[in-house]
Parts: C-alpha cells; sequence; structure tokens
C-alpha cells in the first residue's frame, strides 16, 4: 500500500503486466474511489463552469461529458478533470483526488455568478471497469442497456441494485465504465464485479498498471506532463481550449500564447535500446540539454519502453533523435507519434 | 524459502560462498517487492566491486534499484539469461537468477552478514511494521 493523496492504496495486486494486459485483452477493476467530486448547480452553474474551465460546456448535452481543464489566470493547469452536464442547472466535476481541496477553493474564489458548489468527494465512491471485456460483465448487473450509452456519455442506473451514475469514460485507452455511487456500498460493488469477472479474465488492478495504461494510451497526468506552469497548448490538448467560446479564466494569456506560438511541446518517445526512461531524466537534442521526460516506463502491451517529455517546438517532429540521460548512460530514443497505443475500434 | 548455506544484506542481497568464489543475488523478499523485473544492468567481467558500494541496477515496471554490493572482490561472470528473460528474477531468484559471480578479495567478509534465520526475522519485523 502506498499514500496517495491521504488514501492507502495498491500499487499491484498481481503484478502490474498481468494488470495492464487483463485490462487490454479482457478487463481490469480499478477502485478509483480517491478521486475528487465537486458538484455545481443553480441557474448560474453553466456560467460558473465555463468561467473557470477551458473547454466549451455550453456544447454539452444532459448525459454528457468531456475531458477539460481548470485553468490559472496564466492559461496553466489548477488541475484536468471530467465535466458531466446532468441537468441545465447541474454539473458534476471529477477533479484528482490530491487536487480536489484547491480546485474546490479555486471554484468557489471565482464564483461571482452566485452558483452553489459542493466539495462532494466524501460522497461517492468510484469503480472504473474497463476493458473489452467490461460492457459484457457490468451489464449483467444493470437494466440499463449500457450499450445504448455512447463513448464520453452516462446514464443513471442501478448496478446490482445499487443507484449509480454509469458514465462510458476511463483512463486506459480502453472501452469501458465508470460508475459513481454512495460509499456504503463499495465493498459489495466491488466484490459483485470481481467475482462476475473472474471467469473472465477482469483482474483487479491498482495504480501501477492505471499509470502504464494511461501512458501507453498517451493521457496526461496532473503533475507530470500538466501543471500549474504548463498550458493546453504545450501539453498537446488544444483540443481541449475553446479560446472563442468567450471569456474565462486564462483565455488572455492563452490567446497571446498561441498567437506567439509556444516555446515546448509534450512529445511521445521510444527508447531504442533496452534502457528505460523515467520522470525527471533530462532529454538532450544535438548533444544539449533540451528538456525533461514527464513519464516514463515499459509499455507492457507494446513491450518497448516510452515516455513523454517537454522539447523545445523546433525538435517537435516524429522521426527526431533525442538521447535521455539515464543513470550514466546517454541512451538513445526517437520522438515518435502519440498515442503509443490506440485501440481497434 | 532463504537457503541456509547463503548469507544476506539488510539490502536483499544474498551471497554464496564458496572457496574463493561468491555468487550473488537478490532475495525472493527483494523481488517481490520490485513486481515484475524488466533490465537488469550488471557490471563487466574484470569489474572491481566493493562490500557495501552500488555495483548494477534492477528495473521493474514500476521502479529503478540499485544493487549493493555483499562482498568484496573481482567479476568472474555476470549472468547472461538475465539479459534475455529478466523476469526469471521473479520466479527463481535464489537459484538461476543469480546475477554476477565474482572472485572474492576477503572471503571472511561474508562472516559479518545474517544468516537465513537473522534474515528471515529481519524481513519479517519489516512486514510486521509495514
Amino acid at each position: 500500500m502506498v499514500d496517495f493523496g491521504g488514501w492507502d492504496m495498491p500499487v499491484e495486486y498481481s503484478g502490474i503486466v498481468a494488470e495492464h494486459m487483463a485490462t487490454r485483452t479482457a478487463a481490469g477493476l480499478f477502485d478509483v474511489s480517491h478521486m475528487g467530486e465537486i458538484e455545481v448547480r443553480g441557474p448560474h452553474a453553466l456560467q460558473l463552469v465555463q468561467h473557470v474551465s477551458c473547454n466549451d460546456a455550453s456544447k454539452l448535452v444532459v448525459g454528457q461529458a468531456h475531458y477539460s481543464g481548470l485553468m490559472t489566470e496564466r492559461g496553466t493547469f489548477v488541475d484536468d478533470l471530467l465535466v458531466h452536464k446532468i441537468s441545465d442547472t447541474h454539473y458534476f466535476l471529477c477533479v484528482n483526488a490530491s487536487n480536489q481541496d484547491q480546485d474546490f477553493e479555486h471554484i468557489r474564489a471565482h464564483n461571482g455568478v452566485g452558483a452553489q458548489i459542493e466539495n462532494a468527494g466524501a460522497r461517492y465512491s468510484q469503480l472504473a471497469i474497463q476493458g473489452p471485456k467490461a460492457l459484457g460483465i457490468l451489464q449483467r448487473f444493470s437494466t440499463t442497456p449500457l450499450d445504448s450509452i455512447r463513448y464520453y456519455y452516462f446514464a443513471f442506473g442501478k448496478v446490482d441494485g445499487v443507484d449509480c451514475m454509469i458514465a462510458r469514460t476511463g483512463y486506459t485507452g480502453e472501452d469501458g465504465f465508470e460508475i459513481y455511487f454512495a460509499p456504503e456500498h463499495s465493498e459489495k460493488l466491488w466484490s459483485a464485479l470481481l467475482d462476475a469477472g473472474s471467469g473472465h479474465g477482469l483482474l483487479p488492478c491498482g495504480l501501477g498498471a492505471r499509470n502504464t495504461l494511461r501512458l501507453e494510451a498517451s493521457m496526461c497526468l496532473y503533475g507530470h506532463e500538466i501543471d500549474d506552469t504548463t498550458t493546453p497548448w504545450e501539453a498537446g490538448l488544444g483540443w481541449i481550449c475553446k479560446t472563442a467560446k468567450g471569456d474565462f479564466l486564462g483565455r488572455d494569456a492563452l490567446i497571446r500564447q498561441k498567437e506567439k506560438g509556444v516555446d515546448r511541446i509534450l512529445v511521445g518517445f521510444e527508447m531504442q535500446d533496452r534502457l528505460i526512461a523515467r520522470d525527471g531524466c533530462v532529454v538532450s537534442i544535438g548533444g544539449s540539454p533540451a528538456g525533461r521526460v514527464t513519464s516514463g516506463s515499459p509499455a507492457p502491451f507494446l513491450k518497448k519502453n516510452v515516455g513523454m517529455a517537454y522539447v523545445p517546438t523546433a525538435s517537435k517532429a516524429p522521426g527526431t533523435e533525442i538521447s535521455i540521460g539515464v543513470r550514466a548512460n546517454q541512451a538513445p530514443a526517437r520522438i515518435v507519434p502519440m498515442p503509443f497505443y490506440k485501440r481497434a475500434k | 524459502m532463504y537457503p541456509s548455506d547463503y548469507r544476506y544484506t539488510k539490502e536483499h542481497e544474498w551471497v554464496k560462498v564458496s572457496g574463493d568464489t561468491g555468487t550473488i543475488g537478490i532475495t525472493d523478499y527483494a523481488q517481490h517487492e520490485l513486481g515484475d523485473v524488466v533490465f537488469v544492468e550488471m557490471p563487466a567481467v574484470g569489474a572491481k566491486i566493493a562490500a557495501g558500494r552500488v555495483f548494477g541496477t534492477v528495473e521493474s515496471v514500476k521502479a529503478v534499484s540499485e544493487i549493493y554490493a555483499p562482498v568484496s572482490g573481482e567479476v568472474t561472470e555476470a549472468n547472461a539469461l538475465l539479459s534475455a528473460t529478466p523476469e526469471t528474477l521473479n520466479t527463481d531468484p535464489h537459484g538461476a537468477a543469480w546475477l554476477v559471480k565474482i572472485k572474492l578479495s576477503n572471503p571472511s567478509e561474508a562472516s559479518a552478514l545474517m544468516d537465513a534465520a537473522a534474515y528471515q526475522a529481519f524481513i519479517s519485523e519489516k512486514e510486521a511494521s509495514a
């Protein structure tokens, strides 16, 4: 067990590689109850969500979710999050565990429209069931036709008799669901899904596999690829940054940076020998230090050693040869397109 | 579990002494803590290693771990099996997955290390406090 934002969480159950492969080929079950939930309600809920986040929440329909960023006035990340539209007057935000309290304070500090904001983390547990067999396993416990929930949509329904918000979202690069429910049902739902899934290759997964899966799928992790010094443009997240939607926190800075162009940008790389780059390793290009690795690890499904790093924008092209300081070695690596892994549809 | 003819360090290495040859590896406890081993970096034949000093690296998916020499000497062989199948360290850490063999420069050094019973007690204490 490790301490993770005040939660005791297992790094692995049966082993990171086995858990990672189970999620890619069958299913993985993740207890992600540490994730934070913040609910915004009232006639001005949308205005507040629009003001503090960079994606355009006015485009969401009821029952739809999207990925977004909570922005500082500098256009950098307070956090990344999922925004779910429950109704015209109710938005449900899923945020990182370790940022929950500061996110809540940030949103409250910028609530000039009188929306109601609830720091609701203690009212929800969350389980994620991910992988090609996730839908089939979960469907046995629910009368909600899960296949009618499209990717990045959600529905309210029962799972094993428990009231849940069932979202077709995830952090693994696989199809799957994240379900939110009252904490007193956690053990019952965990056990039920584990029992039902074990005959189908489902494994319980810890933080280790959660990290390797998201890295293999080239998803950002707060504190690594993004933080309050990085902008969406730099992180390759321009697709969640809708400066045309109207005013929001950080918009002016983001427009200026876009016009000027970014100095550095997040890229993916593959190691060319057997050395493994880790977070913090120095990236050199043409023999000179040029950036740092934000995440690096073996990618168990691809059977390659991969990572992400910030490099000068001029050096971002796939195929660019870089070297990475790994202990006493300068390990050769090559910039490659992201995502490293994309599931077959 | 822990062979009675090996000696052990608090950093979870083992050494088996036979004559002036020492065979060095990491313990079952160490492989379990590391998880899936994916890469092993060992010194070349002829390299000198010194008791208590880092001489190699074992990497798992989640972590990098430095390996300390339990005893001093000159490397006579590095285990080629581990470059092809580093995962052997997870399945046979006290046997086929030895790391290096060395010519001992001071064969009496090993007697200062823990025997199997002492090591077993050492890790039981660690597990109890974890």
